[in-house]
């Protein structure tokens, strides 16, 4: 297992002057699930949006596979073909249904047969307990449910990597309980993932590695287990120890 | 008093029964002030010395039904005109939206001219534009061109009317959350598809109410043509004034574009309500 599958080489972001990302060297493995902590901020977000391309970074480098995601082989849409999102807020399209909230990019950018493309669909979501709802508008269903689309529409292009951006946030507590579940399927599929997550126990369940991001620099990674047990950085400690402070941990 | 029930909660409340009173004071002080005001207004307007005047000029049966066939006629003219020019309208502003909404740089230039465009249409009469088209263009004679001044006045409603619906295509398109756009660039989706798959349905949904003002605004508006000396109905009911001196025809065609507008005014108030509810069902 080469720890270079996903490799991120001092990257770099500003928002004007700001500063999000400095310098964040990272490298994923096949089948690894990395977890980024951090408070609000500290460059989590930006750091996904960077290695699916919905954010250009103003230096450094990202490959896939050992290549450089900006390269012309990836052509206009390969990248997020091989690189899949799901955000916070779920983002399903409101004026479709759940079944062609996950067709629309199979039919439209891998030129699928509507036919194809609904049967791949109505199986994943069989997986996840969802094809009741394939023909329910996003409005009609909970948080949890929504989620879960969400997660079937981005494995819908089948996806090397997974980014999962702080996917249960948005959830009430009873909720997250079935998309960590969903998450942890996938674990066991064995999807590459990079998760932001402000849900520590996910963490700690889920990653074989965790990264804690300060300011936007990798202020300390290391398998959960160490990493929360016992934190070198400052930062780290401090983090953690308001998290308990919290009841989060 | 709170009953008090050994198990389970307390049953729903009693219906009250159908009150005569409750429902049927309101009305019949309703009915009584609006006949003892509009009976008053009336009594003033009959009782005025001026009144028979006022009606052989305006509301002249006789003439009324002489002006009603050519006068009719005319307004089936404003009612294409109003139709073709929604139609082109409709389509021809939302490229505009969509071109100046398009974010990559390749459509600067693009976007450049949309907002020239928009201020320079935005700003002019509407009826200088229908003289300067109407009369204008067919006086070049340019072979090829189409020669009537009905189009040309046509195509100078359509260049205004689109500079204000490409603005409200556009504030609907960016009311629709940023995060649709990330969702939808997430997917793969080329600019145009993200365009017309995830943001365009959206963003019509949102300002389909501001659309149906403006097609009962058109459909008055069309009565500009008249100017240049299309015989729609206003430009009919003149004719018929100019040879008897009686303005009837002239109520004629103010009846018809009344029974026109005030229906789809009815229908623009129904969609702007369902689509409030929608709304509040999605908030809930």
């Amino acid at each position: 297992m080469g720890a270079d599958f996903l490799q991120i080489d001092r990257l770099t972001k500003y928002f004007g002057q700001h500063l999000v990302l400095d310098r964040v060297s990272l490298s994923v493995a096949r089948h690894e699930v990395v977890c980024l902590i951090g408070a609000s901020g500290s460059g989590k977000s930006t750091l996904l949006r960077c290695i699916n391309g919905l954010i250009e970074p103003d230096w450094g480098q990202i490959r896939l596979d050992g290549v450089p995601i900006t390269d012309r082989s990836f052509g206009k849409t390969g990248l997020q073909r091989r690189v899949g999102i799901v955000f916070q807020s779920y983002n399903l399209f409101p004026h479709m249904s759940v079944l062609d909230n996950i067709t629309l990019a199979p039919r439209k950018v891998m030129r699928m047969t509507r036919e194809e493309a609904e049967a791949k669909a109505l199986q994943t979501l069989a997986l996840f307990g969802m094809d009741r709802f394939a023909g329910s508008y996003p409005e009609q269903l909970s948080g949890g449910q929504q989620q879960r689309v969400a997660v079937v529409r981005a494995l819908a292009g089948d996806p090397d990597v997974l980014l999962l951006d702080e996917v249960t946030a948005a959830l009430d507590p009873e909720l997250v309980g079935e998309v960590m579940d969903v998450i942890r399927d996938l674990k066991v599929q064995g999807l590459t993932m990079v998760i932001v997550t402000h849900e520590m126990a996910f963490a700690r369940d889920l990653a074989d590695r965790v990264c804690f991001l300060d300011a936007g620099r990798i202020a300390e990674e290391g398998p959960p287990d160490a990493l929360f047990r016992r934190p070198e950085h400052p930062r780290t400690r401090q983090f953690l120890e308001r998290l308990l402070e919290g009841g989060r941990l | 008093m709170i009953p008090n029930h050994p198990d389970g909660p307390p049953p729903p409340p009693r219906r009250r029964g159908f009150d005569w009173r409750v429902a049927l004071v309101p009305g019949l002080i309703s009915a009584v002030s609006i006949i003892l005001v509009f009976g008053l207004l009336g009594w003033l307007v009959a009782t005025n010395p001026n009144w028979p005047r006022i009606q052989a000029q305006f509301f002249n049966l006789d003439h009324m039904l002489a002006a009603a066939p050519r006068v009719g006629i005319g307004f089936l003219i404003n009612m294409q005109v109003w139709l073709i020019a929604a139609v082109a309208i409709g389509s021809w502003a939302l490229l505009l939206a969509v071109v100046r909404s398009l974010r990559g740089p390749w459509f600067a230039p693009f976007r450049v001219m949309v907002v020239l465009y928009i201020d320079i249409f935005r700003g002019l009469p509407v009826l200088l534009l229908v003289i300067l088209f109407g009369f204008g263009i067919p006086a070049l004679r340019i072979p090829g061109l189409p020669n009537s001044g009905l189009f040309w006045g046509g195509v100078a409603m359509v260049l205004s009317y689109s500079a204000y619906v490409c603005e409200i295509y556009r504030s609907g398109i960016d009311a629709v959350h940023e995060g649709q756009w990330a969702a939808a660039n997430a997917l793969g989706l080329s600019d145009w598809q993200v365009m017309v798959h995830a943001i365009l349905p959206q963003a019509i949904r949102n300002v389909l109410p501001s659309l149906m003002n403006i097609v009962v605004a058109l459909q008055k508006d069309v009565a500009l043509l008249s100017v240049i000396g299309v015989r729609d109905a206003v430009r009919e009911a003149q004719i018929y004034t100019a040879t008897t001196f009686n303005y009837s025809s002239l109520v004629v065609a103010a009846l018809l574009f009344l029974l026109a507008t005030i229906p789809m005014a009815r229908l623009a108030d129904w969609i702007t309500r369902r689509d409030r509810t929608r709304r509040l069902q999605v908030a809930a």
